[in-house]
């Protein structure tokens, strides 16, 4: 199959059309099965309660808003080097989802923070890695929503994703290190032993769940990103899916 | 030498600049780009200095293709853009020295001088740029042009500031460049009255 | 006129020296600064007048002062080079001549590297020779304040290279500054934590060694690949 082919928004447009609602059924999928496990079935932690559940809902925000910018970052170098307007689009519509899980990440581990160590911030390294992830996600946005001319948008974005994915194994590396340094929280979030196989399967359910969702989103918003940006062109207007 | 430019296209957003748009120019040929306001005659001039990349099509200089910004296209070609392209902090012969520098041409001081002089800069060299008219900002560029040895020209609207001893100058500074071998392709929508050799391209008509 | 003769005439005799590139655009930034040497002096002043705030905000208690002073020199200098990064292009990319300096036949990376190395000399450099004075101010020692200059000495380059993409990037955008500030400051947290961390460490009389050797790791690394960034930046925003 040529790949190639699909490189042009004028081919990929119905593809993503065609595509996404199985991401979304099997996001939903996912998300029942994770939440019924992980809700009901995984035994209750004995320290902290109930209240632990929410690592169903923090890690795999966490770690798909993560995997995100390196996707985009992927993006981004293809953008550069094989000059794809396709890329671009993929590297814009990406980029709210994954902030968006981003952020829920840092409100769902505020939210843990609080009955379990009595705040509802704790300067921990990888709570800190997420919160200057937020920054990179808000950055990029800006960037090209502050620019006007599309091309120039899409290039200075792409630079700037590869650039600052560069530097967040740096960041991540940085912050853990200042982190053990100022002996500041030492709980880890995630630190408990994740020990039954229900809460293993639980958390591998949501996180592919949080997966498909971010794939299915993003194939809705680079149609609506191909729609605007090809307005008036002709392919567009008879195959309007 | 030859530039030559085959199946040229861009668009701008929805309007489409140029739809194949192809030509060749020749040692010793100048190339007057006309049309309306927002035609694209700069964006053409762009598209030849490398600063701005084309969506198709090809642009060769004697028969080497020339990517966006390579190393040959800068060697040999000369922008000069609406701006005047002067630091307003620097005099008016350090400027002319800075832009020899950087096109990496070495050019002694009393040649530099004396170019000044002959644009008509004679006391005025020690005058920083941002004490200088327009029209002279526009004569310090000419002096450029005519040190820099670059064979290509790609000029935006050069005789805008100047008066008609100005225009005069000009002409006869490219009708120089031209008769030595060189080439330029001039965005202008004023009248040019050059001694050479000169084609027009008329941008924003439908090919007949 | 014989025209082959002719045509030599003007054929490009361009034989660059491309090291000659970084020297070149070195001086010519340091000439533009030092014509406009109060912006210079303003940018050295915000940051004194930054590093006074603390004391005023937070009371004069002196071993609180000495527990923040590494900190609070470190934010400022930061604060005051991000200040200092639009001149590096935003006044060439006004008047025309950043698209000349495209257009030499001298590598772009390369005069970049001098701009760079220009508005360190001018900002970061500065700063670092000042930084001390401030120190004492906060009560650190001798030992201390060595550290907290070998720290910033390896850092301020650091931070006018980053800083240069983030102004490369958002040449002539609306909004340019705060936007340059937001891109660029969750990319110096790295050289911020090392540098700080390394005076705290000096503090408790732990080995910093490792700090600094991370932050000249970094100005190596960054030395040689920041300049190609930069240049397709400016590339890229002029399109």
């Amino acid at each position: 199959m040529n790949l190639y082919k699909f490189s042009s928004p004028v081919t990929f447009y119905p593809l993503a059309g065609k595509m996404w609602p199985w991401f979304a059924t099997l996001a939903g999928v996912f998300a029942v099965a994770g939440l019924y496990l992980g809700l009901f079935v995984a035994p209750v932690d004995y320290q902290q309660g109930e209240v632990y559940r929410i690592l169903y809902i923090h890690v795999p925000a966490s770690v798909i808003g993560m995997f995100i910018y390196l996707v985009m970052a992927g993006y981004g170098v293809l953008a550069l080097t094989l000059n794809t307007r396709l890329s671009a689009m993929m590297m814009e519509a990406l980029a709210p989802t994954g902030a968006l899980l981003t952020v829920l990440a840092l409100w769902t581990g505020s939210l843990w923070g609080r009955p379990t160590w009595g705040t509802y911030w704790v300067w921990d390294a990888r709570i800190t890695s997420t919160l200057l992830l937020v920054f990179l996600y808000v950055g990029y946005l800006a960037l090209i929503h502050a620019i006007e001319d599309k091309r120039r948008a899409d290039k200075a974005g792409a630079l700037l994703v590869i650039v600052s994915s560069i530097n967040v194994p740096i960041i991540y590396f940085s912050v853990k290190w200042w982190n053990t340094l100022h002996q500041g929280s030492s709980v880890s979030l995630a630190g408990n032993a994740i020990a039954s196989p229900a809460m293993r399967w639980g958390l591998l359910l949501m996180t592919l769940a949080c997966w498909m969702y971010a794939i299915a989103m993003t194939l809705v918003r680079v149609r609506a990103i191909i729609s605007e940006r090809e307005q008036g062109a002709a392919w567009l207007e008879g195959n309007k899916v | 030498m030859t530039l030559s430019v085959t199946g040229l296209t861009l668009s701008r957003g929805p309007r489409q600049l140029f739809a194949n748009l192809s030509f060749t120019l020749m040692a010793g040929q100048a190339l007057v780009l006309r049309g309306a306001n927002g035609s694209g005659k700069t964006t053409l001039l762009r598209v030849l200095a490398g600063l701005t990349a084309a969506d198709g099509g090809e642009l060769r200089w004697n028969g080497e293709h020339w990517k966006a910004l390579c190393a040959g296209q800068r060697a040999a070609s000369l922008y000069l853009g609406h701006a005047n392209a002067l630091k307003d902090e620097l005099t008016a012969a350090e400027n002319l020295a800075e832009s020899l520098a950087f096109d990496g041409v070495a050019v002694p001081d009393s040649v530099q001088r004396q170019s000044l002089d002959g644009m008509g800069l004679a006391n005025r060299h020690h005058l920083p740029a941002r004490r200088l008219s327009q029209g002279q900002k526009r004569r310090v560029g000419l002096a450029r042009l005519a040190l820099a040895r670059k064979p290509l020209w790609l000029l935006d609207e050069p005789t805008n500031a100047l008066d008609s001893e100005g225009v005069a100058l000009f002409s006869r500074v490219v009708a120089e460049h031209l008769h030595q071998g060189g080439m330029a392709c001039i965005a202008s929508h004023l009248p040019l009255d050059i001694a050479a050799p000169v084609h027009e391209l008329v941008l924003g008509e439908a090919p007949a | 006129m014989n025209v082959v003769a002719a045509q030599m005439m003007i054929e490009p005799a361009v034989e660059v020296a491309a090291e000659r590139a970084v020297w070149l655009a070195a001086r010519r930034d340091l000439r533009l600064g030092l014509r406009s040497r109060a912006e210079l002096v303003q940018a050295l002043m915000f940051l004194v007048i930054v590093v006074s705030l603390f004391p005023l905000a937070v009371g004069p208690e002196s071993a609180l002062l000495k527990r923040i002073a590494p900190g609070v020199v470190w934010v400022a200098a930061l604060l005051s080079v991000l200040l200092t990064l639009p001149r590096m292009f935003a006044a060439d990319y006004a008047d025309g001549t950043l698209e000349q300096l495209v257009m030499s036949p001298y590598p772009l990376p390369l005069i970049a590297a001098g701009k760079m190395l220009a508005h360190w000399l001018m900002s970061g450099l500065p700063l670092t020779l000042i930084a001390p004075l401030l120190g004492l101010q906060f009560g650190l020692e001798a030992n201390e304040l060595v550290v907290l200059v070998a720290g910033l000495m390896l850092g301020t380059p650091i931070l006018s290279m980053i800083g240069a993409i983030g102004a490369a990037l958002t040449l002539g955008v609306r909004g340019g500054s705060i936007l340059m500030a937001l891109l660029v400051l969750p990319l110096y947290v790295p050289v911020l934590i090392f540098g700080s961390g390394a005076v705290e460490q000096a503090m408790t009389s732990i080995d910093y060694s490792a700090n600094l050797s991370l932050l000249g790791a970094g100005l190596l690394f960054g030395a040689l690949a920041i300049p190609f960034a930069v240049a397709s930046a400016l590339r890229i925003s002029l399109d």
